[in-house]
C-alpha cells in the first residue's frame, strides 16, 4: 500500500536548527526492538541463506565453499526454468484478471445500486477465509461438481476434474487466488474512486461525455496510482503462492504447478539446502525487478494525481 | 460497468467516505438506483455465496448423501454428527486454543511494536536514522516470503522456538511492515499542538504516548488489529514450517489431515472448514466497519 512519505515534522527545520535540536533517549528505545526484532528475524536469516548459496550446504553438518556452482546448475535445471515459467506466467495472468474484475466491482459498489452495503459485505467475506480453506472448498468443486454437471450438459472437455490436466489445473489456481486476493484491491479501488471530486463528473456530463468517455478520461486516470499499488501487491503475492497452489493440486498433476516457491521449499526436505537458497536469492532480485518494473511502467502517471 | 460515481456520493475529506455514502445510498428514491448494475453485482456476487453455501450444506450432509456428488443439493436428513466427529478429529478444543493463542500474541505484540516505532519515527523524521529505519523497514515489503523461509526454519530450530512462540514472533515481524506504515501515516493527521502542550504541563515522552497518543490511535489500532488478526489466524505456510510438534499445530494446518486420510468423508472436512473460518467470518462481521473506514483514512489517502 503505498503511502507517500510522511511529512518531515518541522519542515521549518532548518539544517542548523535541526543539528542543535537533541532527540530525546527514550524515542530510540521505541525504536529498538522493533528493529532488533526485524534484523534478527528477517534480515538476519537473509543474509544467512545467501551466503549458504555460495556453499554446498545440505541443511546439516559439513560444508564448503563452492563459488558459484549453484547458481551455474540452477541455470541447466529444467526443473527450475519449469517453475519460473509457471509463476511468471501464472502471477501476470491473474493480475490482470482480478484487478479488472476489481474495479469493475468497485465501479458498482460505488454507483447507485441497491443492495449496496449488503453487497459491499458480501464481496469482501474471501479475505477473511484462510488461503488453504478456500482451496480445500473449491478442489471439491473442481473434481466434483463441474465434471458432474459437465456431465450432464455433455460439455465433454470439462467431464474430467480440471485439477487432473496438466494444461489446465493452473486455471483453477487462477481462479481461487483471484477469488481470494480480490476484496483488499476491491477496498482499496473503492476507496480510490470514492475520494475523485463530483465536479469532475459534472462538468463533463455538462460537455456531454458518454459513461464511456467519463471512464476513460476521469476515473481511469485518477485511480490509476490504485491500480500502481494493487498490481504491484498483487504480482507480489501471486509470486509467492503457496497455500491456494498446496491446497488445490499440490503442485501436480505431476510438475505442471509446481511454483518457485514450493521448489524452494522442498531444500528444507530434500537435502539441496544450499541449492534452492540459490533458487531463493535468484527469486528475490526477480521479485525486486518485477515490482521496480512495474513502478517504473506507471511513473509520472496517477501517485502525483491524487 | 461503466457506470460512475454520481454526484450525490461525493463525501468530503473529513468524514469516513463509506459510511457517508452508504448513509446516501438510503435515502435515495427507488428511480434513482441503477437496475443492470444492481444485477450485475448481485449475479457476481453468487461467485463467493455459491461457495460458501456448498461448504455449509455439505457440512449438514450424511455420508450417503455427500458421497452422491450433488453439490447443490440441499441437505437431508441433516446431520450435525459431522461437527461433532471434526471436532474430535482434529482436536478442536486443542488446536482451537492455539490458534487463539497465536492469534492474540500476534496481535499484541503487532499492535505494541509498530504504534511505538511508528509514533517514533512520525515525531522524529527530520532525524536520518528515523527516517532510514521507516525505509529499512518497507523495503521487506518487497522480501519474498520463500527467500527467508529456510534459514528462518533453522533460526527457530537452533534457539528452540520451533513451536508456536516462533509462529508468534514471525507473524509480528511479518507484520511489521505494514503497520509501521499505516500508524506513521496516521500519525501525521494528529496534530503536534496537543502534545505541546502537555509537554508544557511537565509530561514526559512517554506519558505522551500513553495517554495522548494511544487513544487517538484508537481506529488505526483497529485496522492493523484487524489485519494481523487474519494474517495470523489464516496463515498456513508458517506453522506448518515452523512447528515441530504437530501436537501444537494450530486450525488451518490441521485441515490438511482431511486431504490425505479422509478423503471420502468430506461432510466431516466440510465441517471442520466451516469450524476454521466461523471465527473470522464473526470478527468480520462485527468489524467490517472499521476495516473500511481505517483503509480509507490511512494508507491509501494521499
Amino acid at each position: 500500500m503505498a503511502v507517500p512519505p510522511p511529512l518531515p515534522r518541522g519542515a521549518s527545520v532548518t539544517p542548523s536548527a535541526r543539528r542543535r535540536r537533541r532527540v530525546e533517549p527514550i524515542y530510540y528505545w521505541f525504536l529498538l526492538p522493533t528493529l532488533v526484532l526485524f534484523t534478527g528475524l528477517v534480515l538476519g536469516p537473509a543474509l544467512v541463506g545467501i551466503f549458504y548459496s555460495f556453499t554446498d550446504y545440505v541443511g546439516f553438518g559439513e560444508w564448503r565453499f563452492t563459488g558459484l556452482t549453484n547458481y551455474v546448475a540452477l541455470f541447466s535445471d529444467p526443473a527450475i526454468w519449469e517453475s519460473y515459467k509457471f509463476t511468471l506466467g501464472f502471477a501476470l495472468v491473474t493480475v490482470v484478471l482480478a484487478q479488472s474484475v476489481a474495479l469493475a466491482l468497485a465501479i458498482g459498489l460505488t454507483s447507485r445500486v441497491r443492495f449496496l452495503t449488503a453487497l459491499r459485505g458480501v464481496f469482501v467475506i474471501p479475505m477473511m477465509i484462510s488461503g488453504i480453506v478456500a482451496a480445500y472448498v473449491f478442489s471439491y468443486l473442481f473434481a466434483n461438481t463441474l465434471p458432474s454437471m459437465a456431465t450432464s450438459l455433455g460439455i465433454g472437455p470439462l467431464e474430467e476434474s480440471i485439477l487432473g490436466n496438466p494444461s489446465l489445473a493452473w486455471v483453477a489456481i487462477m481462479i481461487v487466488s483471484a477469488w481470494q486476493t480480490l476484496p483488499g484491491a476491491l477496498l482499496i479501488y473503492i476507496a480510490g474512486l470514492l475520494a475523485i471530486p463530483g465536479e469532475l463528473y459534472e462538468a463533463a456530463a455538462i460537455d456531454g461525455a458518454s459513461a464511456w468517455r467519463r471512464f476513460r478520461s476521469i476515473t481511469l486516470p485518477l485511480v490509476s496510482g490504485y491500480v500502481t499499488i494493487n498490481t504491484i501487491l498483487g504480482v507480489k503475492g501471486y509470486l509467492n503462492a503457496y497455500d491456494v497452489i498446496k491446497g488445490l493440486t499440490d503442485g501436480g498433476p505431476g510438475t505442471a504447478t509446481h511454483s518457485v516457491a514450493m521448489k524452494i521449499f522442498t531444500g528444507y526436505t530434500d537435502g539441496d539446502y544450499a541449492y534452492q537458497m540459490s533458487n531463493a536469492t535468484i527469486f528475490f532480485v526477480l521479485t525486486v525487478a518485477v515490482s521496480l518494473l512495474q513502478l517504473l511502467a506507471t511513473r509520472g502517471r496517477g501517485l502525483r494525481l491524487s | 460497468m461503466t457506470t460512475t460515481l454520481p454526484p450525490s456520493e461525493r463525501t468530503t475529506r473529513h468524514t469516513p467516505p463509506l459510511r457517508q455514502a452508504t448513509a446516501r445510498a438510503r435515502h435515495r428514491g427507488k428511480d434513482a438506483t441503477n437496475r443492470p448494475a444492481t444485477l450485475l453485482l448481485v449475479v457476481a456476487s453468487l461467485a463467493v455465496l455459491i461457495p460458501l453455501y456448498v461448504a455449509v450444506a455439505m457440512s449438514l450432509k450424511t455420508s450417503s448423501q455427500a458421497a452422491d456428488g450433488d453439490a447443490f443439493a440441499l441437505p437431508w436428513p441433516i446431520d450435525l454428527g459431522n461437527f461433532a466427529d471434526a471436532w474430535r478429529i482434529t482436536r478442536f478444543p486443542v488446536s482451537f486454543s492455539i490458534s487463539v493463542a497465536v492469534a492474540a500474541a500476534s496481535v499484541l505484540g503487532t499492535l505494541a511494536l509498530s504504534s511505538l516505532a511508528a509514533y517514533a519515527i512520525a515525531r522524529n523524521w527530520d532525524r536520518r536514522i528515523f527516517r532510514w529505519s521507516f525505509f529499512y523497514l518497507l523495503g521487506a515489503m518487497f522480501l519474498p516470503f520463500p527467500v527467508v523461509a529456510l534459514p528462518q526454519i533453522k533460526l527457530t530450530a537452533l534457539l528452540d522456538i520451533d513451536s508456536p512462540v516462533g509462529v508468534i514472533l514471525l507473524h509480528i515481524v511479518f507484520q511489521l511492515s505494514f503497520s509501521v506504515l499505516l500508524y506513521t501515516a496516521y500519525l501525521r493527521s494528529i496534530p503536534m499542538e496537543l502534545e505541546e502542550s502537555a509537554r508544557m504541563d511537565g509530561a514526559t515522552t512517554w506519558q505522551i504516548f500513553r495517554r495522548i497518543i494511544l487513544p487517538l490511535l484508537g481506529p488505526m489500532n483497529a485496522t492493523v488489529g484487524i489485519f494481523a488478526f487474519l494474517a495470523s489466524w489464516n496463515d498456513f505456510m508458517l506453522p506448518s514450517l515452523i512447528t515441530s510438534d504437530p501436537g501444537l499445530q494450530t486450525l488451518p494446518v490441521l485441515q490438511n489431515i482431511f486431504q490425505n486420510k479422509f478423503d471420502t468423508n468430506y461432510n466431516v472436512a466440510f465441517a471442520s472448514y466451516l469450524m476454521a473460518m466461523a471465527p473470522t467470518v464473526l470478527v468480520y462481521l462485527f468489524s467490517q466497519r472499521w476495516v473500511i473506514s481505517g483503509l480509507t483514512q490511512g494508507a491509501v489517502k494521499q
